[in-house]
């Protein structure tokens, strides 16, 4: 690991004042730490962002479930609030990675570096999540931009995710049998107005089916997928999965989290 | 005194190990400490150019860079193959030259470039990035299957084609093949695997200018052997200039019996720049440079009669052995490999055909089992096949061509002392239920999944080996075991053994033995390993050789003391020898019952002659002391054999398959301690399931390594597992005098046909291991077995 400069700073004005192009927020560290051990990144300062307590914590409304960007998986998962406002959120959380990830890691963090196969990310999507950065609010459709890339502009630092609270939802993920990362990850959500279906591990970055989504507001059951068509084209195809398998793995699990739902 | 023998005795290292107190290599830092970082190849094949080491020189903290220039100008020889193999046509084996760091070429990604030695190790690192080296990239020659129609990798080894062996007799297993009533064939791959031992490997040598000794931390399964390599063959130092200790090592599975480059490469060094060189792997680089296991495409075909007897066996084989012949990567695929194949049945006739071919891959050598999984992978899977061809259920098949006498002598190589298959299988068929198999294939289709059900009966070669029949065939050792039982004057005991724990808990099951031998409890017996300045000169442990030769070993030299004993007993005791029995600890003279214990003769040998009133107590003409050391030189292989019986549930919408019922019976003759072997079992199990269902190492057509972390390598995890249903039969083996047959690798020889039988079961055809979700699907697919329409 190259040498850097560490600073632990208290609020989010003295954290994004800090931010530079060669810097990096650190919260939980559970993709930074690794790839500047290994390095694959390396940085001038470290900012970091666990010691400001705004970015801490859930609000959980009637309508929304606001949840800090320093908030661990674990926390997320262990809410009472949150597993009675969106228990699909919570189940999300309690199956990322191990304990030991879900003791370090944050929704922020896991959201700013948008892994094409994280879980987060889909949630995000599926549940019309508002991102709340230090200077605005994105929807969650324009904040994934593309593989490991958000529109978070440099020293921009997310404070919380605001998520719908939808009629029902439910998260499915097959799990890669090595990382244990999604090789598909099917987030279903019945919203008053529409449904979304948000699909990570399968393309480069997190996506809204619109066939399945289409298919599910007519009906939401899972044989109105029967005949749905799922393209494997710009699918991920790898050591563990081809494109092909993984385009029906996105209808398998769709339909496995209808069915849950 | 109740024995020890038998008894579950809790394994003392653990404290140890589960606290943190355990010493590794890695844990060992001497003052003035230097630290080594490895530039390696990023390429599968290339010439190299030149290696400019002019500003990683220069950088901070930087004490020496060494290249290859460097180590052939100091005559430093070479990597060496162990065991030499001769072709079908009588040739010797071709072999390229093996340098520690590269000199003209370099042929595996993570092929050694160069060292730089800095005083930290970031310092060392960053200093690495400096080094320029040129490269004329060359196209890599990667599958197992192609090699031999590729370019050359060596200019002097046509086809890469290291050797072209047979064992067995081809025209009398064609004649054989021509009174057939059927003939089975299969294909198939043996899927090349990462050995990831928990520690990874480190090397720390410290020389000292002023007596010229070199004293190496290595993380070795093998320390006598890598003090004679680096001696006699790469000519660092005299063996007595170089102390080799393999302190605690966590794991080796066999990737750890032999010294690397770096072990060389650290000694070397360390003897130039006068000070301490320490090099610890880091993952990625176990990942690239660790010896891999494995890696075969067979095609083999079994003869039979529509009764199911077995009339022939033909075996063709082309084992990859990566870029170089490793110290054990030549025998593993010919006579750990060969003989096996036949598998536990009568075979009137057979040949095993290999031929071995260099790649640009890491080098292959021994990992878990060595031979005897690929072994009984093919015959295992063929006499599944074979059941279903013939409509025969799959364990009548095996019990019609069982042997039932012994010594039987197999067909290719091995006279199999002891053995009772009918009884291992039927066990295996009671614990495991077989006859419940079809009510809860019913239970498992309510649920939408297939299960399926595979059987594996096994038999393999260990307990390595007999040096006389192992040299003939062409071995650089003999492979005995050394002991040396040493009693401290106030009577407890130190026993030196040349094997070597890394996990099998010799500390526990050795003391075990000498216990029951000496009658000293279990408390005062340290068992002491791992040293070369330490006991006599041993061979280490791999092929589950520790227990049937070392403890073999442990065994004469305590007789040897209970001899001595007597002797020293009598004269203190004032009568005839003869008169003097030994009985738990204690010398007695039946008529009288005198008695002196162990530890009072002990005491008597340390302080001879006369004190006063108390006259020498040894008999005229005996030296002092108590001490004996014995080697044991095993007359045959031990053949564990056992049966083991698998049940998979695949969900077909998905391929994925898990594995929900695993049944184990094993005969491993006379079983010192059942924890620890169970212990053992349940790790090879965890091997072979691994093997079968996920571990896969995988290149690319350009020879990168693509699964080289644990995000793309997928090692199994204990959710992977159910809890195994484990049983016991016991045929004492013949060759040794505890009747101990080897236990290490069972289960990962056994596990991979038995898991994948039941996997083709479930789905009704072939599938090739690892058998991923992706190819399970596919499989159903083709079967027309999923519950949902495909996208």
């Amino acid at each position: 690991m190259k040498t850097f400069n560490y600073h632990s700073t208290k609020d989010v004005k003295e954290a994004t004042k800090l931010a530079s192009s060669s810097s990096a927020f650190l919260a939980g560290g559970m993709t930074t730490l690794p790839s500047m051990k290994l390095g694959l990144a390396s940085y001038k300062d470290i900012i970091d962002i666990k010691r400001i307590k705004k970015l801490s914590g859930i609000k959980v409304s009637g309508k929304t479930v606001t949840i800090g960007a320093t908030t661990k998986h674990a926390e997320v998962a262990h809410s009472k609030e949150v597993k009675k406002a969106i228990p699909s959120l919570a189940a999300l959380a309690e199956g990322i990675g191990d304990p030991q990830v879900r003791n370090r890691g944050t929704i922020g963090g896991s959201i700013a570096n948008n892994d094409p196969s994280a879980d987060y990310p889909s949630a995000c999507i599926a549940l019309n999540a508002t991102i709340h950065t230090n200077n605005r609010k994105v929807s969650a459709d324009k904040f994934f931009t593309g593989m490991f890339e958000t529109s978070l502009k440099k020293g921009e630092l997310i404070e919380a995710v605001e998520f719908q609270v939808p009629e029902k939802s439910c998260y499915k993920k097959y799990p890669n049998p090595a990382s244990r990362y999604a090789i598909v990850g099917v987030y279903v959500a019945k919203h008053k107005s529409a449904v979304n279906v948000a699909v990570t591990g399968a393309k480069s970055c997190v996506y809204n089916d619109q066939n399945i989504s289409g298919a599910l507001s007519k009906s939401f059951s899972s044989s109105a997928l029967d005949n749905v068509k799922i393209s494997s084209s710009g699918m991920n195809s790898d050591v563990h999965a081809s494109a092909d398998y993984r385009a029906n793995m996105v209808k398998i699990f769709a339909k496995k989290a209808v069915e849950a739902c | 005194m109740a024995s020890l023998v038998g008894s579950r005795v809790e394994r003392k290292e653990d404290k140890k190990l589960l606290t943190g107190r355990g010493k590794y290599t890695a844990d060992v830092t001497f003052a003035h400490q230097t630290y080594a970082y490895f530039v390696r190849s990023p390429h599968a094949r290339a010439q190299l150019k030149n290696v400019d080491i002019s500003k990683a020189e220069k950088a901070s903290g930087v004490v020496a860079v060494l290249t290859g220039k460097d180590i052939a100008n100091d005559k430093i020889g070479g990597l060496i193959a162990g065991w030499r193999i001769k072709s079908e046509d009588g040739s010797d084996m071709k072999v390229p030259a093996h340098p520690p760091l590269a000199n003209e070429s370099v042929n595996y990604v993570g092929d050694h470039v160069a060292v730089v030695i800095a005083e930290s190790l970031d310092e060392a690192r960053n200093a690495a990035e400096l080094v320029k080296v040129d490269y004329k990239i060359l196209k890599a020659v990667v599958k197992t299957d192609k090699a031999m129609d590729s370019e050359s990798i060596y200019k002097d080894i046509p086809k890469n084609l290291c050797f072209d062996w047979l064992l067995g007799d081809r025209a009398k297993t064609q004649e054989a093949f021509d009174k057939a009533d059927k003939i089975i064939k299969i294909d198939l791959i043996n899927n090349r695997l990462i050995p990831n031992a928990m520690e990874p490997r480190a090397a720390n040598a410290d020389y000292n200018p002023s007596t010229e000794e070199i004293t190496l931390y290595t993380t070795s399964q093998n320390p006598h052997l890598a003090r004679i390599i680096i001696s006699a063959f790469n000519g660092v130092a005299p063996e007595n200039k170089l102390r080799v200790i393999a302190p605690d090592v966590g794991g080796g599975f066999g990737s750890k019996i032999y010294p690397y480059a770096e072990e060389v490469v650290c000694s070397w060094a360390s003897k130039k720049i006068e000070r301490p060189v320490k090099w610890v792997a880091d993952r990625t680089e176990s990942f690239l440079s660790d010896c891999h296991g494995r890696d075969h495409v067979t095609h083999a075909e079994l003869a039979v009669k529509n009764d199911g007897t077995f009339l022939g066996f033909k075996n063709e084989t082309i084992a990859n052995l990566g870029a170089y012949a490793s110290v054990f990567g030549t025998v593993t695929p010919t006579y750990l490999f060969g003989p096996c194949a036949t598998g536990v049945y009568k075979m009137p006739a057979a040949y095993s055909n290999v031929k071995a071919v260099f790649t640009n891959t890491a080098p292959v050598d021994a990992y878990r089992g060595a031979g005897r999984p690929e072994a009984t992978y093919t015959i295992e899977t063929l006499v599944e096949k074979a059941a279903r061809e013939l409509g025969m259920d799959p364990a009548e098949i095996r019990m019609k061509n069982f042997p039932t006498q012994f010594p039987f002598q197999q067909t290719l190589v091995h006279s199999v002392d002891s053995g009772d298959y009918n009884a291992g299988l039927k066990k295996a068929m009671e614990v495991g239920d077989y006859k419940g198999f079809e009510a809860r294939k019913k239970e498992s289709e309510s649920k939408g999944k297939l299960r399926g059900v595979g059987f594996c009966s096994y038999f393999e070669a260990c307990g390595i080996a007999p040096s006389a029949v192992v040299m003939s065939l062409g071995c650089g050792i003999g492979l005995w075991e050394s002991a040396e039982v040493r009693f401290n004057p106030t009577g407890n005991v130190t026993v030196f053994t040349g094997s070597h724990s890394h996990g099998q808990g010799h500390d526990t099951t050795f003391a075990q033995i000498a216990a029951d031998r000496l009658g000293v409890p279990l408390e005062n017996i340290e068992i002491s390993h791992g040293d070369t300045d330490k006991g006599p000169f041993g061979y280490g442990t791999y092929g589950s050789r520790s227990l049937t030769v070392g403890g073999t070993a442990i065994v004469k030299a305590c007789d040897k003391i209970v001899a001595k004993g007597k002797k020293v007993a009598a004269k203190m005791l004032e009568v005839n020898e003869s008169d003097v029995e030994f009985k738990d600890g204690e010398f007695i003279v039946a008529k009288s019952n005198q008695k002196k214990t162990i530890g009072e003769v002990a005491f008597a040998c340390y302080l001879p002659g006369t004190y006063g009133e108390v006259k020498s107590p040894l008999p005229e003409g005996e030296e002092p002391g108590l001490k004996e050391t014995s080697f044991f030189d095993p007359g045959n292989f031990s053949f564990p054999a056992g049966s083991h019986i698998c049940e998979v549930e695949v969900d077909p919408d998905t391929g994925n398959t898990e594995v929900v019922k695993y049944t184990a019976v094993d005969d491993f003759g006379t079983i010192i301690n059942p924890l620890i072997v169970e212990g053992q079992v349940h790790g090879g199990l965890a091997q072979g399931i691994g093997q079968a269902l996920y571990e896969n190492c995988h290149y690319d057509d350009t020879g990168q390594l693509v699964t080289a972390s644990y995000m793309d390598y997928t090692m199994p995890r204990a959710d992977n597992f159910p809890e195994f249903n484990l049983g016991f039969t016991c045929t004492p083996a013949t060759s040794n005098p505890l009747g101990t047959k080897g236990c290490g690798e069972a289960g990962a020889i056994a596990a991979p046909p038995a898991v994948m039988n039941a996997v083709m079961n479930a789905v009704g055809t072939e599938v090739s291991m690892p058998a991923t979700a992706e190819k399970v699907w596919k499989a159903c697919q083709k079967m027309n077995k999923s519950n949902s329409k495909a996208a």
